[in-house]
Order: C-alpha cells, then structure tokens, then sequence
C-alpha cells in the first residue's frame, strides 16, 4: 500500500502491480527533500539535517516541529496515521538500541535517538521477545536443573506465558501513560522547557527494556549470585536511561518533587526488573510430581509464594532459590 | 479463492472437478515452499486451504491429552491454532505497517504454507519419541528441529523479502524469526504421556 504522506520517499507505486516488475519505479518519483531508496542510509529520515545538532542535544528545531505536525495529519481511522508508528529504518531501531544499551551522562536518549520520530515497532517488539526470553529461558533452565532426574516429567508451561505478557505488555503502557499524565500536570504548574509526548514515553521505556533480554538468557545459570548480580546490571543500564532522560524533564520544578519523581521511575523499573526474575523462576515450578504431593503443596501454597517454596530433591542439588 | 475466480469464466478447456484442482494447487505450493525459490506462485495464487490443513495437523499432534488437565502442560488444540493465527496476523499487520507491499491474505498464505517444514519436524519427532527415551533421542530431535526451523525462515524470506521496502527487510524478517522460533521451541518441548 503506498503512503500517501510526502514525506516518505519510498514508493512502489501501487498495489496493484508486482514488486518483482518494476523495481527501478521508484527511483522515478520526485519527492521534496527526500532521496531515492539507492541512497546510502548514513542521512536521516524525516528529520531534515540535524546532524549538528545530535552531540549536544538542542531542542528541535522549527523544521522538525513543522514535521511532527505534518506527520500525524491522516485521520486516526485511517491505516496511514498507524503507519507513521512504523516510519523507522532497520539502522535506526538499531541505533535506538544502542543507545539503551549504553547511556552516557548528558546524552538524552530522546533528543538524541528519537528525534521526534517515535516509534511503536521498538516497543513492542522488544516486549514480545522479552516475554518469550523469559518464558523460554525459564524452562529451559528448570529443564537443565532437572536433567537426569527419572520422576521428572517436563512440561512447557504455556499458560504462563499469557500472564507474563500481560504483566510486561502493561507496564510498557501504563506506566508511560500515568508519567506522561502527571508531567503533563506538572507541566500546566511549572513551566518545563522540555516536554514529551506519549509516544515518546511509551519508546523510551519500551527501549530500556532491551538489556533484560539477554539478561533472561543468561538467567539460564543456576548459580543464585550470577542472577542477582545480572538483575543488578541490568537495572542500572536501564535505570539510568530513563533517569537521564526524564531528569531534565522535571528538573525546574521543585527540588522535591523532581526527585520525588526520578525515584518513583526507577522503583517501579526495580519492581519490574525483580517481577521478571520471579517471573523467570516461576516458569517451571509446577513440574510433575506424585499425585499426593502436588495436591498438599496446592493447599498450602498460592502462586505468589516462591520464596517458601520448597524443592522436594533440593537437598540433592544446588537448587536455586531467590 | 483466486484460482476459482479465474477459471470459472473458462469454457473451451476441460475443467478437472474443482476439489482436484484445489488439492493440486496446494501440492503445488507445498512443493514450492519445501524447494524454496524466488517465484510469484505462492503470491499471486494465495489460498488458506493449505495452512488451515498444516496448522489443523500441528494443533493435533501438539496438544496433551485431555486426562492430564490438572498438570499444566502442553498447550491444547485451540491454542496452537490461535498462536498461529494470531501470531500471523501480528506479523502480517507489522509488514504492512512498514510499509510492505503485500497484502494482507497473501502474507497469511505465505507463513502459513511455510509452516510445512516444522509440521514435518513434528511428525519426526513423534516418531522419534517412540523409541526409548535419553539423550541420543533428544539429539536428533533438536537436530531435525533445527534443521527444519532454518528451513522455515529461507522458504519464508524467499517469498517476503521482495515485497519489503529495502531499508526495512531485517525490521520485517524478524518477527517471523520470533513466529517459527515459538513454534520450533513448542515441538521441541513436546513431551507425550
């Protein structure tokens, strides 16, 4: 389906036609500022030429306003408006994830990376594999703790899955969604010269959430200070992008409620970091076992116990506990 | 469905009964997709029969039997079919979003076919777990899933990659990576009772 938006340079014409006939077309429609798909990707898209700009972070300037308006003209019942959530390149969502990856005092990781282009492939991608990391990893390494064992009988956990997505899938939206709400109001009191969209909110938290997908796959060891210390590692990258990118946020307010704020961030993204553990070790806990002794531990037991949750071979094995 | 469409208006050629006709069209992809080539047939062509068989097939052999249903298992009948199914909406949805340029049932046929080689892997598999069970069992198993995971991507990328913008391929690519690799980790860690 061709975008009717100018700003998009590529064309391939309409969907009527096959992609394998015609695919020097595109290179024949004349757009305003924009170049043809041969290009080589080193320029931005969309955002005019703000290379200048990047090290040190300025506001936008008035061209990129001028652009965020005329992006979002389409109608919201229109399949275009959703298209201008996926207006992102495969080199640009990987710089974004670089730059959750390492954040640098000073660089903003909005200002920097997402340019008044936000995106939702980021986060939701980035969600869904970071449930699956963990659903997987999670039995992949009850599995390995109980190779061997002749009463183990492995079963995949599949409902599982469905409650750790929804506990991810949430706090990616509603947590960006009550911090935009209460800047907003704080913005309406005190007057901030940085201000942020939702979308922008949904794509930072969405991008921090990158580094704890590897960490889930390295959950697999079963030693219990590898864990906590990955979980540590892990909190701090994470943490600190979204301290750094909020701080100037709430920075002229009052000195209280600034921080007020900063720690509220990172203690919920704590909860988060620590309910993704638990959740890791969750997967598998209900592995077979005799009749009787699931049906007593059922009892004495809901499903948000694990730390008195007791391995019936765990005085065999190092078994990991939290 | 495309091909009834097209050779319903054609009188001078005997027509086979239309059941054999659609059969062979589904064969024909299914050959298609198991020698992956870059070619417009499992474009232009698309039907849902062809899925709807591979993925009734998986759904069948993955699901526990119903006994066990205190034990939460293996997934049942009904949630393979809407993992698939909403796992290729999903991905079919971000495709067109980026800017793709299929449509949206042609993208469906084309992920759905290429779930041939996982549904094969499953049979294998089933097979396999037969014998007596230990590591040299669970080997050949990850082997074959393996192999037929890589199977899976190339039939698929073979088919999707052109109708991506260039800038977005590996954007577009990936989420069907994330589709078959699900799937795969769902054979694999399938256990009978």
């Amino acid at each position: 389906m061709a975008a009717v938006d100018d700003l998009q340079f590529e064309e391939f014409g309409d969907a009527a036609t096959s992609p394998a006939a015609n695919p020097g077309a595109t290179t024949i429609h004349i757009e305003g500022p924009s170049e043809s798909p041969t290009h080589q990707p080193g320029l931005p898209r969309g955002s005019g030429g703000e290379e200048d700009d990047e090290l040190l972070g300025n506001d936008d300037s008035d061209k990129t306003e001028l652009l965020a308006g005329q992006k979002k003209s389409s109608p919201f019942w229109t399949f275009e408006y959703y298209q201008t959530f996926f207006d992102v390149d495969t080199y640009q969502v990987f710089d974004r994830i670089k730059g959750s990856l390492l954040p640098i005092p000073g660089k903003n990781f909005v200002r920097l990376y997402i340019r008044s282009n936000p995106d939702l492939y980021g986060p939701f991608w980035i969600c869904a594999t970071l449930v699956f990391a963990i659903a997987i990893s999670g039995n992949l390494s009850n599995f390995l703790i109980h190779l061997g064992e002749k009463t183990y009988h492995y079963v995949p956990e599949f409902r599982k899955v469905s409650i750790a997505a929804t506990i991810i899938y949430a706090y990616a939206w509603l947590v960006p969604l009550a911090l935009w709400g209460f800047l907003m109001w704080r913005n309406s009191k005190v007057m901030n010269i940085v201000s942020y969209s939702f979308l922008e909110i949904v794509c930072v938290y969405g991008y921090s959430l990158f580094i704890y997908i590897p960490t889930a796959v390295l959950w697999v060891i079963p030693q219990k200070a590898v864990r906590w210390i990955l979980v540590m590692i892990a909190l701090g990258i994470s943490g600190s992008v979204l301290a750094m990118t909020f701080w100037p946020a709430v920075r002229e307010d009052n000195r209280r409620i600034a921080l007020a704020t900063i720690v509220t961030i990172v203690l919920l993204h704590t909860l988060l970091s620590v309910g993704c553990l638990f959740s890791f070790l969750f997967f598998g806990v209900w592995f077979f076992r005799p009749w009787h002794l699931l049906q007593e531990s059922r009892m004495t037991k809901p499903a948000g116990k694990l730390m008195g949750w007791h391995h019936p071979l765990a005085s065999k094995r190092g078994h990991t506990e939290v | 469905m495309a091909k009834a469409a097209e050779s319903s208006g054609d009188p001078g050629t005997t027509t086979p009964r239309p059941l054999m006709r659609d059969l062979k069209a589904v064969g024909k992809k299914f050959m298609h997709v198991l020698y992956p080539r870059k070619s417009n047939t499992l474009l232009r062509d698309w039907d849902l029969w062809g899925p709807l068989i591979l993925c009734v097939t998986l759904a069948l052999m993955l699901q526990r039997s119903s006994v066990d249903s205190e034990k939460d298992g293996g997934p049942q009948f009904a949630e393979v079919f809407v993992i698939v199914w909403f796992g290729a909406v999903t991905i079919t949805l971000n495709s067109k979003l980026l800017g793709g340029n299929i449509s949206f049932f042609q993208s469906l046929c084309v992920l759905g076919y290429c779930i041939l080689p996982l549904t094969v892997a499953m049979l294998v598999c089933r097979l396999v777990l037969l014998a007596e069970p230990g590591p040299v069992n669970f080997m050949v198993r990850l082997f074959v899933v393996i192999v037929m995971f890589a199977w899976s991507i190339v039939a698929s990328t073979a088919f999707l990659a052109d109708s991506q913008p260039p800038n977005r391929k590996a954007l577009a690519i990936y989420p069907v990576f994330l589709f078959y690799f699900v799937i795969s980790w769902m054979i694999l860690t399938f256990t009978p009772q």
